[in-house]
């Protein structure tokens, strides 16, 4: 079983249709383009909800794909700088793990289009986690 | 001057959730919105649901909920006229929401001067005073942002001007 089924079981994450392309010990999530991404048509730019809550379904993934853990990871905060307005195209982003340890694990994202140099938003936050194998 | 900004809230009420596909798609309503609040409900629906196993509302609904409800009360505090951007937004999230429950977010603009905005949210599943999750935002009037609004005041007939002008960059 692929550590990301819990996440991809989520109803969610199934509506929002983030997928995940893996190469070795690097995951990029990948949030495909749909008109209900849209926030303001008149930018026209996409919700800057649906990029936050993006970044932190990548964070989670960033967490189940780095350990064995036996629950999906919760979020405690997260603090999210929008960068760029976000065009109507495909988002990429990928998770870094800065501090992991015995609960709480922090993550930070960026969030990127055309370039990965040029990101659209970042997240820092930290989350709750549960290693497989603990009370 | 204040009924003025109110009569305006309440024309642009119905395109502020509406003219907005994701907060479409979500199901977000528009419950209250008044210079410098604005208060918008997320529905509990199954499809929204983060955890199939606790049928708790995922994380993301309620970040997208408090992006947009604070989004609206910083338009609301700028007096109406110009659209903005998010600068950044900070989210605690306190307790899983109750399933079966919808989730509704309280933004207030605690200062709106020039070009910026300061919001402060909570969310929250019935009672405000034991809050889902609490948000601090800070939004700009930026160029693009501005061109957004000329664009809607031109789409909807408002003959209303911008407060503030943005430098070139």
């Amino acid at each position: 079983m692929s550590p990301l089924e819990p996440l991809l079981s989520s109803p969610y994450v199934q509506m929002m249709r983030v997928r995940f392309d893996g190469h070795g010990d690097e995951l990029t999530a990948i949030l495909p383009y749909t008109e209900t991404l849209v926030g303001n048509p008149l930018i026209p730019a996409l919700h800057g909800g649906a990029i936050g809550a993006f970044m932190e379904i990548t964070a989670s993934a960033a967490l189940l794909a780095g350990t064995r853990l036996a629950a999906q990871p919760k979020p405690i905060d997260v603090s999210v700088d929008y960068l760029r307005p976000a065009r109507p195209q495909d988002v990429y982003a990928r998770g870094i793990i800065t501090r992991q340890g015995a609960r709480v694990a922090n993550v930070r994202v960026e969030a990127w289009q055309d370039r990965r140099a040029a990101p659209v938003a970042a997240l820092h936050g930290h989350f709750l986690i549960k290693p497989e194998g603990e009370g | 001057m204040a009924d003025d900004l109110q009569t305006l809230l309440d024309t642009l009420a119905p395109l502020l959730v509406d003219g907005s596909p994701h907060a479409v798609a979500l199901g977000f309503r528009l419950e209250r919105i008044e210079p410098g609040m604005a208060e918008m409900r997320a529905p509990y629906r199954d499809d929204l649901i983060g955890d199939p196993d606790t049928r708790v509302l995922h994380g993301g609904v309620v970040t997208a909920l408090l992006d947009h409800a604070c989004g609206l009360a910083a338009f609301a505090g700028l007096g109406g006229k110009d659209a903005t951007a998010t600068l950044d937004l900070r989210l605690d999230y306190m307790r899983p929401a109750e399933p079966g429950r919808d989730v509704v977010a309280v933004a207030r603009c605690v200062r709106a001067s020039g070009l910026f905005a300061f919001v402060s949210a909570i969310a929250h599943d019935g009672d405000e005073t034991d809050p889902v999750a609490t948000a601090a935002a800070a939004f700009m009037v930026s160029r693009v942002s501005q061109e957004a609004a000329a664009k809607a005041r031109r789409a909807f007939g408002q003959s209303a001007t911008p407060i503030s002008k943005v430098e070139e960059e």
